[in-house]
């Protein structure tokens, strides 16, 4: 599923170890670190740290897909945590009756959950019309959901904490299925769709070339303005699906709280991944690794007794490393 | 040392047995080049000859590998570019790297502004630029913005910036690629000036002829080696070539350009343009191009040529004006609309409206055709591959295979896998806006012959070339545009360079209107 694969290159035969780790830089590190915690932390090798980590850090990955995909056409997201709360309002909204009343509770809920990602997915796309139809910077015009979004989120819940005890719906954050959280199951799904996507069809190919030289890909025919919108729309329903995770695990929605200092996680999982923030190469199993990267770090600081503010202050240096990296990778 | 005694002997600069290896490719091998005092030295090869690493090298942008470096009477080793500038070297680029958004004043004073009481002292380096340039005879106002000026301007200030540097040694790489002939003249000007008071300059450029109009020495590299160093004066067009090329004289054709006889017969009008007007540029365009024929639209910089084809191929939006293919109407509102009419669209700018660099070969190549090649959307690879390889193979690209990317390509090479993007699609017209800009000899007729071949089979090609001779030995049919309008054309035999150039200059002649009438 990697979608580092290389092609059939005449390189040289002999296995240059040097090259190697620049290239697989992410993977190294994410062994590197598990090497280490297996070494030093206690309790490492247990099926209870892997669900811990990869609970943690599925929301910051299934929004970090549709990141990835946003960053590959050139732009930017910030509005994906403003989306998580819009759709973590609109489903209690739904399935508890508030708005509309809906008798059978799997249909109420499959509507809520179905109408809150879809209504993030519209938000999405939104940001690609303002970003296409007015020629707005992406940071700019994602940033005006990222302001106004929670404050939609806020005004429909009329800023009430909607609590919930519901395993109908709460099965997405807090169900197993074959033993493996949900939330995880999903990430992976995403992971696998998007990179085969990204490497495989012609709208991964066309995002690429977006990101790769703009003005080249609209003179070869690509339509630029709508495949935009596409991408930002599915960091939109991205973004919604992680909303309803979260609120999920919360067994309550807070306007306020969900998706809070998401995009930056999101990013950060981007960068650290190895795709380049400039567009135009962009690898889904890399934010994968990244998001894991970051987190396994933080878990391995906290878990030897490292206060967590400090634990920030290393997941600030890790994306400068990246950066500076992927600097080093292009010259 | 005295100046005097020192520009007596010697030279300003020496580089001896220069060697140099990129991820163990060697791309210098035991170079060298010298330069004199006051001496405007030419700097020639091929692409991947090596030119653009020994510059580096002395501009500091990479480091040698080995080898010897002697300038103004001492070793020279330039840590960086900044360093470079300050020890003597400036370097003007194609691509000119000043600040747009910034008056010539801080554009030419960056780096070095003069300060009174811890202040900028405006006054001083007002007066200071406003001098500099006046040395070129360009009385203009320097606090304006510099992007308010055209590029042959933008170019003085990038040498009158040279000059406040204190520079003894000018670099000068392609620098009249984007000029028109006026301008070149006054850069020409501006470099025996410069020449008089007593500095050098390296002048690397893939126009033959100016080399004779303004240079003293040429040093010709290939390979990674240095070939040849002669006088300019001793050494004949076709020399040139042949040592470039690493070939016996006998064998370089006595045509300069590769288009030669044109077998295959014209037919109908496919593209009708009538009254095209857009903006500033484009005022009033009426023009045709037949079946199986190569146009030629020539004309000075800023005559609008490539904003005309712009316009044809939907880039841009037309004003006034209509468009008719195979009689049809024709309203492309953006380039895919163009395409999916047959028609493909080969920019003047490789590198910002060409090549996707990070992309591979193959991916390029096929950007236009992908919509094809997709089922469900899934790209079928085999069938891309096939289409790739049949194209490698025809055009002759050079490159390690169909997944290398882009960028490690030279540009002759990346030409053609721009060239192949539009020919897999099998057009109709292929509108070719300089399609040998900036390539070595030996690419450029070879993608000279394609297209007359191409032309010779049925396919309408509609060609914007700033080389004369490009447009006058390849073109069957010649429009010339000057300020917006088209004001001549020529049909075969008719075509020539003196009235050509004529009509870019002052228009339509008597002679040329009514040949005009006749047609229409």
């Amino acid at each position: 599923m990697s979608d580092t694969t290389s092609p059939k290159m005449p390189v040289a035969n002999s296995f240059n170890i040097g090259a190697f780790i620049t290239k697989h830089a992410t993977l190294v590190a994410l062994f590197g670190l598990i090497a280490f915690n297996m070494a030093f932390t206690n309790h490492f090798l247990s099926m209870q740290t892997l669900n811990v980590n990869l609970t943690q850090v599925a929301t910051i990955v299934i929004v970090g897909v549709g990141m990835t995909l946003v960053i590959a056409t050139g732009g930017i997201d910030l509005s994906v945590g403003s989306m998580m709360a819009i759709s973590g309002a609109i489903a209690p909204l739904i399935f508890l009756g508030t708005a509309v009343k809906i008798s059978e509770i799997h249909l109420a809920v499959a509507v809520g959950m179905i109408v809150a990602v879809v209504a993030a997915g519209a938000f999405g796309w939104f940001n690609g019309w303002l970003i296409t139809r007015f020629r707005i910077q992406p940071i700019i015009a994602t940033l005006v959901l990222f302001i106004a979004g929670r404050g939609i989120a806020q005004v429909s819940t009329n800023g009430n904490l909607q609590p919930f005890k519901l395993a109908q719906f709460q099965w997405i954050g807090l169900g197993r299925w074959f033993g493996i959280p949900v939330q995880v199951v999903i990430m992976v799904a995403l992971v696998a769709i998007a990179a085969w996507i990204l490497r495989r069809s012609l709208f991964g190919r066309q995002i690429l070339a977006i990101g790769g030289n703009e003005n080249a890909a609209r003179l070869s025919g690509i339509p630029v303005a709508r495949v935009k919108r596409w991408v930002y729309c599915i960091s939109g329903l991205c973004s919604g699906i992680a909303g309803l995770v979260v609120i999920a695990i919360n067994s309550s929605s807070d306007a306020n709280l969900v998706g809070l200092g998401m995009e930056l996680d999101a990013i950060a999982a981007v960068a650290v991944g190895g795709t380049l923030l400039s567009g135009g190469r962009a690898t889904v199993t890399g934010t994968l690794i990244g998001a894991l990267i970051i987190q396994l770090v933080r878990y391995t600081l906290l878990a030897n007794g490292v206060n967590d503010d400090v634990a920030k202050l290393v997941k600030a240096a890790l994306i400068v490393l990246a950066v500076w990296l992927q600097r080093h990778g292009r010259s | 040392m005295e100046p005097a005694h020192n520009s007596a002997q010697g030279n300003l600069l020496s580089m001896q047995n220069i060697s140099k290896a990129f991820a163990g490719i060697p791309a210098l091998s035991s170079a060298s080049l010298d330069v004199g005092h006051a001496e405007v030295h030419a700097l020639i090869g091929q692409n991947g000859a090596g030119k653009s690493t020994l510059i580096k090298i002395l501009t500091g942008y990479v480091s040698r590998d080995s080898g010897d470096v002697r300038f103004d009477g001492a070793d020279f080793l330039a840590r960086s570019p900044q360093d470079a500038q300050a020890k003597g070297i400036s370097t003007i680029y194609q691509e000119i790297n000043l600040v747009p958004y910034r008056s010539i004043t801080e554009n030419i004073c960056l780096g070095r502004e003069s300060r009174r009481y811890g202040l900028l002292d405006w006054k001083a380096m007002h007066e200071e630029a406003r001098h500099l340039m006046a040395r070129f005879n360009i009385d203009i106002d320097v606090r304006k913005p510099l992007l308010s000026f055209n590029t042959a301007t933008q170019q003085m200030v990038a040498i009158a910036r040279a000059i406040g540097f204190k520079a003894k040694l000018v670099i000068m790489d392609e620098p009249t690629s984007s000029l028109d002939e006026r301008e070149v003249a006054v850069l020409f000007d501006v470099i025996r000036q410069l020449k008089q008071s007593g500095i050098s300059v390296i002048f690397v450029s893939h126009k033959l002829d100016e080399l004779y109009q303004v240079c003293d020495r040429v040093t010709i590299m290939r390979d990674g080696r240095t070939v040849k160093t002669s006088a300019m004066k001793s050494i004949s067009k076709i020399e040139l070539v042949a040592s470039m090329l690493g070939r016996d004289i006998s064998q370089v054709s006595k045509h300069a350009t590769a288009f030669g006889d044109r077998k295959g017969q014209i037919g109908d009008v496919l593209l009708q343009a009538q009254g095209l007007k857009a903006g500033h540029k484009v005022q009033d365009v009426s023009l045709n191009v037949r079946k199986g024929e190569i146009v030629g639209l020539a004309g000075l910089l800023g005559a609008g040529r490539t904003e005309t084809v712009r316009l044809i191929f939907g880039a841009d939006r037309l004003h006034k004006g209509s468009l008719t293919l195979d009689n049809k109407p024709f309203a492309p509102a953006e380039p895919i609309d163009a395409i999916m009419q047959g028609i493909g669209f080969s920019s003047e700018d490789r590198k910002l409206e060409g090549i996707i660099p990070d992309m591979s070969v193959a991916e390029n190549m096929t950007l236009a055709l992908m919509p094809q090649l997709t089922k469900m959307g899934i790209v079928d690879e085999e069938q891309q591959r096939l289409i790739v390889e049949k194209f490698i193979t025809r055009l002759g690209v050079k490159c390690s295979g169909p997944q290398q990317r882009i960028r490690e390509l030279s540009g002759g090479n990346q030409q053609k896998v721009l060239l192949a993007r539009w020919l897999a699609m099998n057009p109709k017209l292929l509108v070719l806006d300089e399609p040998t800009r900036g390539i070595d000899v030996g690419a450029k007729a070879e993608i000279q012959t394609i297209v007359k071949e191409l032309a010779d089979q049925g396919l309408a090609v509609l060609m914007i070339s700033s080389e004369l001779e490009e447009v006058i030995e390849g073109s069957d049919r010649v429009f010339v545009l000057r300020d917006g309008h088209n004001v001549a054309e020529f049909v075969g035999k008719e075509i020539n360079e003196g009235d050509v150039m004529a009509a870019m200059a002052h228009g339509a002649s008597e002679k040329n209107g009514s040949s005009e009438e006749k047609r229409t």
